[in-house]
């Protein structure tokens, strides 16, 4: 009885991480499924069929590679704006910085389909036709913010007197900003941009108003589930998850391996 | 002299394009959906006229939504917040070298684009799936019962969605309490429960309101988990505007919805911020 009061909330947990872990579960798995008709939702047979074919429907391939093109090019430019502003906010004081500071929260809490209709809102009254453009500046938008929020928190620890030390040697500004301050930045940014990528990618209330007949896999998605969705999404999401986790994992022990060379320095006191 | 001023201006510079660009893609639009939303006409010829009508035309057709709508996000909430503190405890506190493993699992469900995750618990929700047929054997639920189509799975759907977001804050803050306050405590004889409600509670707090607001506003804007999980029956204010952008094409009533809602968010979490206190939220701002 001591054991389970002690231990009860570690079982708990494990109960809670398993749910929260099922549905990843059940789509591995119904990627095997053999669906007797259209809709893939009872277990009816395994075969491979689905994984041997995964690259076999041109619109889902089309829909992943329009996915892939805009998470690349809106990852590259939301992660430069977005460090830029962490930059400016946790070195400087200046004024304005607390409507700054507000500008960047709000969005974060703005639910997505507000933002996803006001900018379709204003590409309806400008007439601007819907397309990658228009979803390269949604998806860059709606990043920004949380690329701040990860860069600033790698920056607040950040030890400024190398960056002295630098310029007391003779570095110029931008000297040191290439070869102190971004090294020492570089695992933040690359968490950032890894997050801004997997938003990107995974990006379906904003992308759905804003994307005309640009379809990207989560848009894909939905259209096809009136008619039923091809098991081959289930393998190619499965695909994308095992490669999102792996270069999240492989990220996280990089920046362990630079932390512990780091640490070298003496200790203080 | 000149240094300095060029010194002055490099925030403003670091600053400038990301901000211009959350200006020109978020402020601005939110403007022209307020413009639009006091149009009135037919497609291809809406005109701006003032027409405060969308707006009381709006809440009265779609009142039930509204109120559905918060229903929904606010159970949501609360479940959600039941199921991750304990959670964010037990990593925190017990989780020991498996702390990091822990946090991974909490996250990884994000890793899979999220109309997937959505569709898995269709299929898990299912009619001749595995929890219907327990809950039918067990005599939970009729027969002809069926989960999917209800508001039991559409508001379980909305939980798991959005859980990663309570977890998170409140793993963040219980991780922040200097367990020597914990001690403290027990050592001034107070019992392990007393311990708990008032010194470990009392100071993830801030974790509580961030993630509860952070869980709130998005299953208050979803409607990704009523268009798969339920019916029109349970159809929430965003499956209301998703339809009238994009399929009716009545774009004032779309944007003197979307507007209401966001304008009903922001009350909701004006009021709880007020009644919760407002630390929680800029701690995270003025911490530097």
């Amino acid at each position: 009885m001591r054991w389970l009061r002690h231990n009860g909330i570690l079982i708990y947990a494990g109960i809670a991480i398993a749910y929260m872990l099922l549905p990843l579960f059940v789509i591995a798995v119904f990627s095997f499924n053999d669906p007797a008709g259209k809709f893939n939702f009872t277990w009816e047979g395994f075969t491979l069929v689905h994984w041997e074919n995964v690259f076999s429907l041109p619109d889902l391939n089309e829909a992943m590679a329009h996915s892939l093109q805009l998470a690349a090019f809106s990852t590259v430019l939301a992660t430069v704006l977005g460090t830029l502003i962490a930059l400016a906010l946790v070195r400087y004081e200046f004024f304005g910085r607390r409507p700054a500071n507000f500008l960047i929260v709000i969005p974060m809490a703005t639910p997505e389909i507000v933002i996803g209709a006001a900018l379709l809102s204003m590409f309806l009254i400008y007439g601007i036709d819907l397309g990658f453009t228009t979803l390269l500046i949604a998806h860059v938008m709606f990043s920004i913010s949380f690329v701040v929020v990860v860069v600033r928190s790698r920056l607040i620890g950040f030890d400024r007197s190398l960056e002295e030390a630098a310029r007391d040697l003779g570095a110029g500004p931008f000297e040191t900003f290439r070869l102190v301050t971004l090294p020492l930045i570089a695992p933040g940014v690359v968490s950032a941009a890894l997050l801004a990528f997997a938003l990107s990618i995974d990006d379906f209330v904003i992308s759905n108003f804003n994307a005309g007949d640009y379809v990207t896999f989560p848009l894909f998605i939905f259209g096809a589930s009136q008619r039923g969705i091809p098991v081959e999404v289930y393998s190619m999401a499965t695909i994308l998850f095992i490669v999102t986790v792996a270069a999240m994992i492989l990220t996280v022990w990089q920046q362990r391996r630079a932390e512990r060379m780091a640490s070298v320095r003496p200790e203080p006191g | 002299m000149r240094d300095t001023v060029r010194h002055r201006l490099i925030p403003y510079f670091l600053l400038g394009p990301g901000l211009i660009w959350l200006i020109l893609f978020f402020v601005i639009p939110l403007g022209y959906m307020g413009e639009l939303s006091l149009r009135s006409g037919t497609l291809g010829n809406f005109v701006f006229d003032w027409n405060f009508e969308n707006y009381t035309d709006s809440l009265s057709r779609f009142d039930s939504q509204f109120v559905r709508t918060f229903i929904y996000a606010g159970v949501a909430t609360i479940i959600a917040l039941l199921i991750a503190y304990p959670l964010a405890y037990a990593i925190a506190f017990r989780g020991g070298r498996w702390k990091n493993a822990l946090l991974l699992a909490v996250v990884v469900p994000f890793f899979t684009t999220y109309l997937i995750r959505t569709i898995a618990w269709q299929t898990i929700l299912g009619d001749s799936g595995f929890v219907v047929d327990t809950l039918k054997t067990l005599s939970l639920l009729g027969d002809d019962g069926r989960l999917l189509a209800t508001p039991t799975a559409v508001i379980a759907g909305l939980t798991y969605n959005f859980l990663p977001f309570m977890i998170l804050p409140i793993y963040a803050s219980l991780e922040r309490i200097d367990v020597r306050l914990i001690e403290a405590a027990k050592d001034l004889y107070s019992s392990t429960r007393q311990a708990f409600w008032r010194v470990t509670l009392p100071l993830s707090a801030p974790g509580v309101v961030a993630g509860t607001l952070l869980t709130f506003i998005p299953a208050a804007g979803d409607y990704v988990n009523a268009f798969y999980l339920g019916s029109t029956n349970q159809a929430m204010i965003g499956n209301r505007i998703q339809a009238l952008y994009l399929s009716e094409r009545a774009y004032p009533t779309a944007a003197a919805l979307s507007f209401t809602m966001m304008v009903a968010i922001l009350i909701v979490v004006f009021i709880y911020i007020r009644f919760a206190g407002s630390e929680a939220l800029m701690g995270e701002e003025d911490e530097r």
